[in-house]
This record gives structure tokens, C-alpha cells and sequence, in this order.
């Protein structure tokens, strides 16, 4: 498996060496030791392998990501996974602020809490939290499916559009044109198959809400000029 | 942006290496605020001796005798030490305000950057590193300390616009982000009879804080009562002589990374600035929560 240390190799180093991967590729297991915390770690990766992250990184780590699946053994600073397009990125500790933000596809998985804004203006990504998320979370999400297994903060799904919101825990305040809608077999499915694909075990579907946008704000409305 | 730093030691060992932790964790932030830098540094207080850290753009000429004309001036032993633009003047407790007068008076020029018992202040326009590295802030001990780097958004790129911000004893302040009201509140602080000496907006902030101390608030009361009142978008770190506290605004946009262990709780703007603490692994690393004061004293 190559390895590359960063303590040594330059970021910029890294991510050259990985944007130069293609699909079938025979080296398709890579290490990274000692982010230390550094930005912008395997962003742009495009092609199907397996990068291991064994530490913490900053900002932007795994931004862009297609096909490849990146796990941070460690936390991640703001903005992990912005604009994933497929592929999977997991974060074995914390997520800072906006993790999964515009994510247009791919799965990101945070296994401790998440910050304030995780999945801004998503796109289709999935992303499922198995701890907490902080405040105005799915903000003006579009599309996809975010799974909050322990609590989420106030405004969640504020001025969203069509993205589905499961939470198993309090919701401090939902965010306008947000409501808690009813769960359907559909829907039980769907998280179903998301528990299992994020390797949750220990969190039932029926234990969910389901909100998601009441439509009103859609189209401009003078009754509603408050809440814009 | 402007990068943040502190350091609150619990465990009397690593007081000795305060500095080194410090200067490490503020080399890390240089590319969040390369304008200037600054930091506070709080040591041992002694006994019935206050510490005056003041700053001068033409050191020798200032600095040369002041000791002696000080100590003449307010009749009692007075002690100075000299690093780069700063010196910090060890007077009697009871004799600050009379040598902050004469000060204004043997040495016009020179500029009063703290006042305290543990409290030392130095900052400078310039790269970071080259910053604590004139002021030798890896040498120094203490039992607490911040510092900041600074991307000038809110006023001039001058030595009084750098942080920390300090405006009562043994206080200070750093702040990533900008206030949007600090005009008004400078105002009605000035009112209140607090007075200024730039047009920061930190500085504005800092006041603030002295302003409900001098009410007779603690810090977490005083840092609980700035959401009500100041407006923009701030992440804090301030000091007092036996504290260390840290505000996000309920935005909370700007970076913000607290870390504890038995020995010692950090902070950072970013997580890389703490990466070289010892036993970083395994402390408690978490996010502040947005309008949620954090406080600790000794």
C-alpha cells in the first residue's frame, strides 16, 4: 500500500500524485500519515480507490470527491466533502462547519458530531451523522437525504427545498418553511438502506422523524414575507 | 480572517514551556493574519508590584533612564526590562497611577500597552514569527497566554491596531471577525467615561468587558452580557489575571477549536495550531457551541 507521509511530501505533492490516479488502477490503496491538521487534503480525487487519512486534517479535506472513498482517522475542519460528486468520504471523529456543503452525490458519513451548517445547500449527496449537528443545518437543501442520529441544533432545513431530513434525537428549532412530515414505507426504506450502508447498527428506522419543506416559500408571497 | 491562540496551564510543570507552546501554536497561524501580531503573556505576579508594558517607536531615546526618571518621579524603586520596542516597567502597586501620569508627562511618545500584576503585552506590525521572535516570546514562562495574528479588515495596519486589546488590569482580548456596531458603542462607552485609543473595533469589545467588570461583573457574566449588546461577527479570547475565556458569536462563522487535557485547555483558530501540545491526542478536541461562553479560572 503506497503511503505517504506529510511530513515529508508536500500536499501539493499528494494531490498531484492522487489526481494523476485513473480508474483501474492497480494501486488502489493509499495511506496518508501526519495531516496534522493540514488543508485541502485529497481534494479532487477521481477515480475508484481507497484513501486512509490517519490523523486530523483542516479545511476542505475531500472536497470534489468522485468515485473514491476517503476516510479521516481523526476529525476534519470546515467544509469536508463540499461539493462531493460521488464515492464516499467517512470521518471517524468530528466534523467542523458545513461538512457535505453543495454535495451533488456519494455518501459521507460522520461518525461523532457534526457543526453548524452540515449539508448547506445540498445537492444530492447523502450524508449521515451518527452524532450531533449544529445550528441552520440543510440550509436551503435542494436534494438528498440527511441522517442525524443523535440531535440537531436550531434552524434545521431552513428555506429548504426538497431534500429529505431524518432525526432521531430533539430538533432545537426547525428553520422556516421546514415541518415534520410523515414517514412512509418509502421513507423507512430509504433510511434502512443508509443506516446499513453508513454501518450504523445500533439506530432503527422507526425511531426517525422525517422533516422536510412545507413549499410555501417557493414561489413569493406576501402572506409570507416574514419568513424569507 | 486572523488567526487566534491560547494557552491556559493547568499543570504547573509546563509553565516553564508556556512560551514555546505559545510561539509554536502562533507560527501556525501566520497565513490566517500575516498584517502583525501580538500576544499577552501572564506571569508570576509578585507581591505588591504592578507590571507597566509600554512601547516606543524610537526605544533608545525613550527607554534610556526612564527607570530612574520613574522611579524619582513617583518616589519609589521602579525596574526596567527592555525587549525590542517594548519594556516592561516594574512600579509598586500602589504607585500606577502616579506613574502612568508622570509617563505621559517624562516621555511623551511612549505608548501604555497593558497594565497589571501577571500582564505583559507585546505586538508589532510585521510577519508573525519574526513578531515573537523579537520579543523572544519562546523564552518566556507563564500560567496563561494568547495571542493573534492579524488580517486587518476593521482599521489601519498599525502597532495600536494590533491585538490583544487591552483596556483594564491584567485584561486583554483578541477577536477574529468584525463588529458591526462598535461606532455606537464606542460612543456610549466613551460616555460612560472609558476612553480609547484607536478606531478598532476590537478595542471597542475589549472596553466593553472592563466596562461590566468595573460594574462589577465576573468575566463569564460580562463575556454572557456582550451577545445582548455588541453586533457583528466575533470569535474571543480573553484573559484576565487568573482566567481564560472564550465567546462565539450565535452566528459563529469564524473558526473556533477548543482542546482540554489535565494538564492544559488550548485554543486555536484552526486545529493545526495545536497539533504540537503535548498529548494532543488524547485530549477532549471539540467545536465551541455558538452564544455559549467558556470560562476558566484558576
Amino acid at each position: 500500500m503506497p503511503k505517504v507521509d506529510l511530513a515529508r511530501t508536500s500536499l501539493r505533492e499528494l494531490n498531484q500524485t492522487l489526481h494523476g490516479l485513473k480508474a483501474g488502477v492497480n494501486e488502489t490503496d493509499w495511506e496518508v500519515v501526519n495531516p496534522k491538521g493540514s488543508h485541502a487534503v485529497a481534494v479532487g480525487v477521481d477515480a475508484p480507490v481507497t484513501v486512509e487519512i490517519k490523523g486530523s486534517v483542516g479545511y476542505y479535506c475531500a472536497g470534489m470527491n468522485k468515485e473514491a472513498t476517503i476516510v479521516v482517522h481523526g476529525s476534519a475542519g470546515p467544509g469536508v466533502a463540499e461539493n462531493m460528486m460521488s464515492g464516499e468520504v467517512r470521518i471517524k471523529g468530528d466534523a467542523s462547519q458545513y461538512a457535505g456543503a453543495t454535495g451533488k452525490g456519494g455518501l459521507l458519513v460522520i461518525e461523532g458530531n457534526a457543526a453548524s451548517r452540515c449539508g448547506i445547500s445540498m445537492k444530492g449527496i447523502d450524508i449521515v451523522v451518527k452524532g450531533n449537528i449544529g445550528h441552520m443545518s440543510a440550509f436551503m437543501a435542494q436534494s438528498g437525504n440527511l441522517v442525524v442520529c443523535g440531535n440537531a441544533g436550531d434552524a434545521l432545513g431552513d428555506s429548504i427545498y426538497e431534500a429529505r431530513l431524518f432525526v432521531r434525537g430533539k430538533v432545537k428549532s426547525l428553520g422556516a418553511d421546514c415541518i415534520e412530515k410523515e414517514m412512509r414505507p418509502e421513507h423507512l426504506e430509504i433510511l434502512a438502506g443508509l443506516l446499513a450502508k453508513a454501518g450504523i447498527e445500533d439506530a432503527k428506522p422507526e425511531e426517525f422523524k422525517r422533516y422536510g419543506s412545507a413549499r410555501k416559500l417557493y414561489n413569493f408571497n406576501i402572506d409570507n414575507a416574514d419568513a424569507y | 480572517m486572523c488567526g487566534i491562540v491560547g494557552l491556559f496551564i493547568k499543570d504547573k510543570s509546563l509553565e516553564p514551556r508556556l512560551g514555546a507552546m505559545l510561539s509554536d501554536m502562533l507560527g501556525t497561524m501566520c497565513d490566517r493574519g500575516p498584517d502583525s501580531a501580538g500576544f499577552a503573556v501572564y506571569g508570576a505576579p509578585k507581591a505588591g508590584e504592578a507590571k507597566i508594558t509600554v512601547q516606543s517607536a524610537t526605544p533608545a531615546a525613550d527607554f534610556a533612564g526612564l527607570d530612574g526618571a520613574l522611579a524619582e518621579a513617583v518616589g519609589a524603586k521602579v525596574s526596567i526590562s527592555v525587549k525590542d520596542t517594548h519594556a516592561v516597567l516594574a512600579v509598586p502597586a500602589d504607585k500606577v497611577a502616579e506613574a502612568r501620569a508622570a509617563l505621559t508627562r517624562l516621555r511623551p511618545s511612549v505608548r501604555v500597552m497593558g497594565v497589571g500584576e501577571a500582564i505583559e503585552i507585546y505586538k508589532e506590525v510585521g510577519y508573525p514569527t519574526q513578531v515573537s521572535k523579537r520579543f523572544a516570546l519562546a523564552g518566556m514562562t507563564g500560567t496563561h497566554g494568547i495571542g493573534h495574528t492579524r488580517m486587518a479588515t476593521e482599521s489601519a495596519v498599525t502597532t495600536l491596531g494590533a491585538h490583544p486589546f487591552s483596556t483594564g488590569a491584567d485584561e486583554c482580548l483578541v477577536h477574529n471577525g468584525s463588529l458591526s456596531n462598535h461606532n455606537n458603542l464606542r460612543r456610549e462607552l466613551k460616555h460612560d467615561g472609558m476612553s480609547f485609543e484607536t478606531e478598532n473595533d476590537t478595542e471597542v469589545a475589549a472596553a466593553y468587558l472592563t466596562w461590566r467588570m468595573n460594574q462589577g461583573l465576573n468575566l463569564g457574566e460580562a463575556l454572557e452580557k456582550s451577545l445582548d449588546d455588541l453586533d457583528g461577527f466575533y470569535t474571543f479570547v480573553v484573559g484576565t489575571k487568573n482566567g481564560f475565556g472564550v465567546l462565539r458569536d450565535p452566528i459563529a462563522c469564524k473558526p473556533a477549536v477548543l482542546a482540554e487535557t489535565d494538564q492544559y485547555v488550548a485554543f486555536g483558530s484552526e486545529y493545526r495550531a495545536l497539533v504540537n501540545l503535548p498529548g494532543i491526542e488524547n485530549a477532549r478536541v471539540w467545536e465551541p457551541e455558538p452564544s455559549t461562553v467558556y470560562f476558566w479560572e484558576r
